[in-house]
């Protein structure tokens, strides 16, 4: 055994013991866990909070005079709490496990939006195309 | 011959080797993550059956009539609150601080039950007045959306409580902490996806 090899061994030895040191901060990417800090938790709360109680204020106090109008900011506001979400609590990013997150993120989005925009496209013309019901099948309708 | 045949393969593989130190990443992160994506679908296509039947009533009650929008106001801050919880658990898990890990991880499995009692008092509420998952489509649509997102959640408190016990019995290992990475990726998804539940079905409801 070389040297070096000793040195190495010595070195890989520290690095495992590192796991159960109680302050280790260069190991916290190793094991895939992402590092979690106060700050980016605290913003993340206050943006959903912020995120939360102005659709909710929207709605129960009828601020805005158009159902549509409020209707698109609502959505507007949950799709940038998802992403607050998805950024400071479950930590997403391109370099988490080497990009494959991302990638099964990114196709997971796709897949949700063609099921979704899909379907509401799909059944909203097909209710369109349907034949009128004549007031006498409507009675007798289960 | 044989040794010497050895000799040359470990000669010749020894290009190959990675001299450097190996970092690589145990893959239950990336595939509970992937878990995670497939759950995703699975609401996706729940809020896809919503969204095509969630308008039959058959003649029977609307969003308009059944929901109470300051109870769900409730709920979200139960679930908002229960995340950043779990965030302080996940610091005090990096602290190597088993006992503050635990107590935030109580605090969060609280806030856990206190949404699902209010979910459960919400689901009591409607069949007690005739609006039941078998009413209309639009409400077999509901229970079952908001059913299944109230059993995820149901789950997540089993395997919370699994945890405390397990970092009782064995402290921070590299498994328990693991472990808490992934319920801690679950919790937060199961947050995201109220997210649209809220918005989607109480809020458009209300407003439809």
């Amino acid at each position: 055994m070389s040297a070096a090899d000793v040195n190495k061994a010595s070195a890989s030895a520290d690095f495992v013991h590192g796991h159960n040191e109680p302050h280790g901060h260069d190991d916290a990417h190793d094991d895939g866990i992402p590092h979690a800090s106060f700050k980016d938790y605290l913003i993340g709360f206050l943006l959903s909070v912020l995120l939360t109680a102005v659709p909710f204020w929207l709605v129960m106090g009828d601020v805005l005079p158009s159902k549509l109008v409020t209707t698109a900011v609502i959505v507007a506001f949950a799709v940038a709490q998802m992403l607050v979400h998805i950024v400071y609590f479950l930590h997403l990013d391109t370099r988490s496990q080497g990009g494959w997150n991302m990638l099964a993120a990114i196709f997971t989005v796709v897949l949700v939006v063609i099921t979704i925009a899909g379907s509401l496209w799909v059944m909203f013309h097909m209710n369109e195309n349907m034949m009128p019901m004549s007031p006498h099948e409507m009675r007798i309708a289960p | 011959m044989s040794a010497h045949h050895s000799t040359m393969v470990a000669e010749g593989a020894d290009r190959w080797l990675v001299r450097e130190e190996l970092h690589a990443q145990p893959g239950t992160m990336l595939g509970f993550w992937l878990y995670l994506m497939s759950d995703c679908l699975i609401f996706a296509c729940l809020f896809a059956m919503y969204g095509v039947v969630g308008g039959n009533y058959a003649a029977g009650p609307s969003p308009k009539d059944l929901f109470e929008l300051p109870l769900v106001a409730v709920n979200t801050a139960m679930l908002l609150f229960s995340s950043i919880t779990y965030g302080f658990a996940m610091i005090e898990m990096q602290r190597r601080r088993v006992n503050a890990t635990i107590g935030w991880l109580a605090v969060t499995g609280l806030f856990g039950l206190a949404f699902l009692g209010i979910e459960l008092y919400e689901f009591h509420h409607l069949i007690h007045e005739g609006a039941g998952p078998q009413r209309s489509a639009f409400l077999s649509a509901f229970f079952t959306l908001v059913g299944t997102h109230g059993l995820h959640v149901s789950f997540g408190i089993v395997w919370l409580v699994t945890l405390i016990v397990q970092l009782k019995r064995w402290g921070l290992t590299d498994g328990t902490r693991r472990r808490l990475a992934c319920l801690s990726m679950f919790w937060h998804f199961l947050d995201l996806i109220w997210i649209g539940v809220f918005t989607y079905v109480y809020l458009m409801g209300v407003l439809r």
